[in-house]
């Protein structure tokens, strides 16, 4: 009896809807109570700092390559007095238009450009969503503590000369290398 | 003069009842639908939510009234007015409690049935006048709809008019006094109540709307407070056919220990109720199925309840 059937089917499909009236919402009532947000949640962008307190990026341009739709704008810049090494001169987010993917973070060689779980950037006027470099640096280390790009790379620095990082092997003499 | 202003009083409680009822519903029917989605609804404006409607009403009053330029002007405009007013022309013959009625005519059952055929035209020109693809689509659905549906509402109403002998509705109520007409006409109820779902384009026959493709049907162009009466319209007719369906068939104002308006409200409360929980499970009907289903099922069905208890009640008159 296929209508009765159907019948059976509509009747119980109510009854189940119904039996929902005492079940208890899944709804976070947002403001008030607030989801936990793991600490890698892709968010609102930042950049850090290393352990001493200098600006990690080194604005080799990597994330604005990786930026699929290229909403990141910087200019590398060289200040041999205040730096000695390379430096975004201006760094840009255009927040309208990130789609918190994350590859910026995962391109960044020296972990400088970071996602954290913050997501309360509702703004009335959109070119306030454009992020300055001054907007997004941030005093600490964000997620790396201990992380200082220039200590493990290879080059010459203030503190450091070649072959002086950590990890780094003494220089190797090539012509003892010899079979 | 005394019999006047009583007159008054009756028509300004019923049908401002109705109106607060039908605001009132657009946050119920939120709320309960969020609650079946194990979501909250609208809980933020007032106790629970419940002034919902009001912000809803500001915010609408507010919005830019904007009629399209291609569309049929003094159509367009008038089109939501007769909405509106045909369902609360309704409200004046349903009898709420004994003598508690704005006009108990002899033909209340008819006046009911033609002022519902009176509504379907502003589905029908209201699509026609915006002018637009998918509004009209919508009321082709409408027409379509409407006129099938129509035929057997009247058809599974009057098996109910046949029992009590008259038209009219106080009558009818009256007549149900030992018995509900549910059980002998339960045919005719349920023919009743899919009739009216389709005339007040509920779910599962809710075609001329469908959002799902239709953006909304035949009030697309709609904007400000002309959508918000196509949507009062909406919730009147909801109440109204709540309130025939109980008048009809479940013994209107009866019932032990409470007084009778209570009984009417509770009985309406509990189809009102049934139509949300309806909406918020059963998917909507194809449009040829829905057509299909009308005149090969239920118009055949209405028929021979009609039949058959017109039989019963000559067999019965000997
Ligand atoms: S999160 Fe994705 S979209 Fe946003 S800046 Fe980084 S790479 Fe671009
Ligand atoms: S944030 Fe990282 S990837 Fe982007 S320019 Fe700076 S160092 Fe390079």
């Amino acid at each position: 009896m296929k209508p009765l059937c159907y019948i059976h089917d509509l009747l119980l499909g109510l009854w189940i809807v119904f039996k929902r009236t005492f079940t208890k919402p899944v709804t976070v009532q947002y403001p008030e109570e607030r989801p936990y947000l793991p600490p890698r949640w892709r968010g609102r962008i930042v950049l850090t700092r290393d352990p001493d307190g200098e600006e990690r990026c080194v604005a080799c341009y990597l994330c604005a390559v990786a930026c699929p739709v290229d909403c990141i704008a910087l200019q590398a810049t060289d200040n041999p007095n205040a730096h000695e090494r390379r430096y975004p001169e201006f760094f840009r987010i255009n927040f309208s238009r990130c789609i918190y993917c994350g590859h910026c973070e995962e391109a960044c060689p020296t972990n400088a450009i970071q996602l954290i779980p913050d997501f309360e950037q509702s703004e009335y006027a959109r070119r306030n969503l454009i992020y300055e470099k001054e907007d997004l640096l941030i005093s600490g280390t964000g997620k790396y503590h201990d992380y200082n790009f220039y200590r493990v790379a290879g080059v010459k620095t203030r503190d450091k000369d070649k072959r002086q990082g950590e990890h780094e092997l003494p220089p190797v003499d090539v012509r003892s290398l010899m079979p | 003069m005394i019999d006047w202003s009583h007159t008054a009083l009756t028509i300004g409680i019923i049908l401002g009842g109705a109106l607060m009822l039908a605001g009132l519903l657009i946050w119920v029917e939120r709320r309960l639908l969020g609650i079946w989605q194990e979501r909250y609804g609208p809980n933020r404006v007032g106790p629970g939510g419940c002034l919902q409607s009001l912000a809803d009403m500001i915010k609408i009053f507010t919005k830019e009234d904007w009629i399209p330029p291609f569309a049929d002007k003094a159509v367009f405009v008038i089109t939501p007015a007769i909405v509106v007013i045909t369902a609360l022309m309704s409200f004046a013959v349903v009898p709420i409690a004994p003598s508690f009625v704005i006009a108990d005519l002899n033909m209340g059952a008819m006046f009911f049935l033609a002022m519902s055929s009176l509504a379907a035209y502003s589905v029908i020109i209201g699509g026609w006048a915006s002018n637009s693809k998918f509004a009209f689509l919508g009321s082709l659905r409408a027409i379509a709809q409407l006129l099938s549906y129509e035929v057997f509402m009247g058809l599974s109403l009057m098996g109910a008019v046949l029992l009590a002998g008259s038209f009219n509705l106080s009558d009818i109520v009256e007549a149900q006094r030992h018995q509900w007409f549910v059980i002998p006409q339960f045919l005719g109820f349920l023919g009743f109540f899919m009739a009216g779902l389709a005339e007040a384009h509920r779910t599962p026959f809710d075609m001329p709307e469908a959002e799902a493709e239709l953006v909304a049907g035949y009030h697309s162009e709609y904007s400000g407070m002309k959508f918000g009466m196509f949507f009062v319209g909406e919730y009147l007719s909801v109440i109204l056919l709540s309130a025939m369906t109980v008048i009809l068939f479940f013994g209107g104002w009866h019932g032990p220990w409470l007084p009778p308006v209570m009984w009417f409200v509770l009985k309406m409360a509990f189809f009102i109720v049934l139509i949300i929980l309806i909406r918020a499970t059963w998917p909507r009907f194809r449009f040829d199925q829905l057509l299909s289903f009308g005149w090969k099922v239920v118009m055949p069905l209405a028929l021979m309840n009609l039949l058959a208890t017109g039989g019963v009640v000559l067999w019965k008159q000997g």
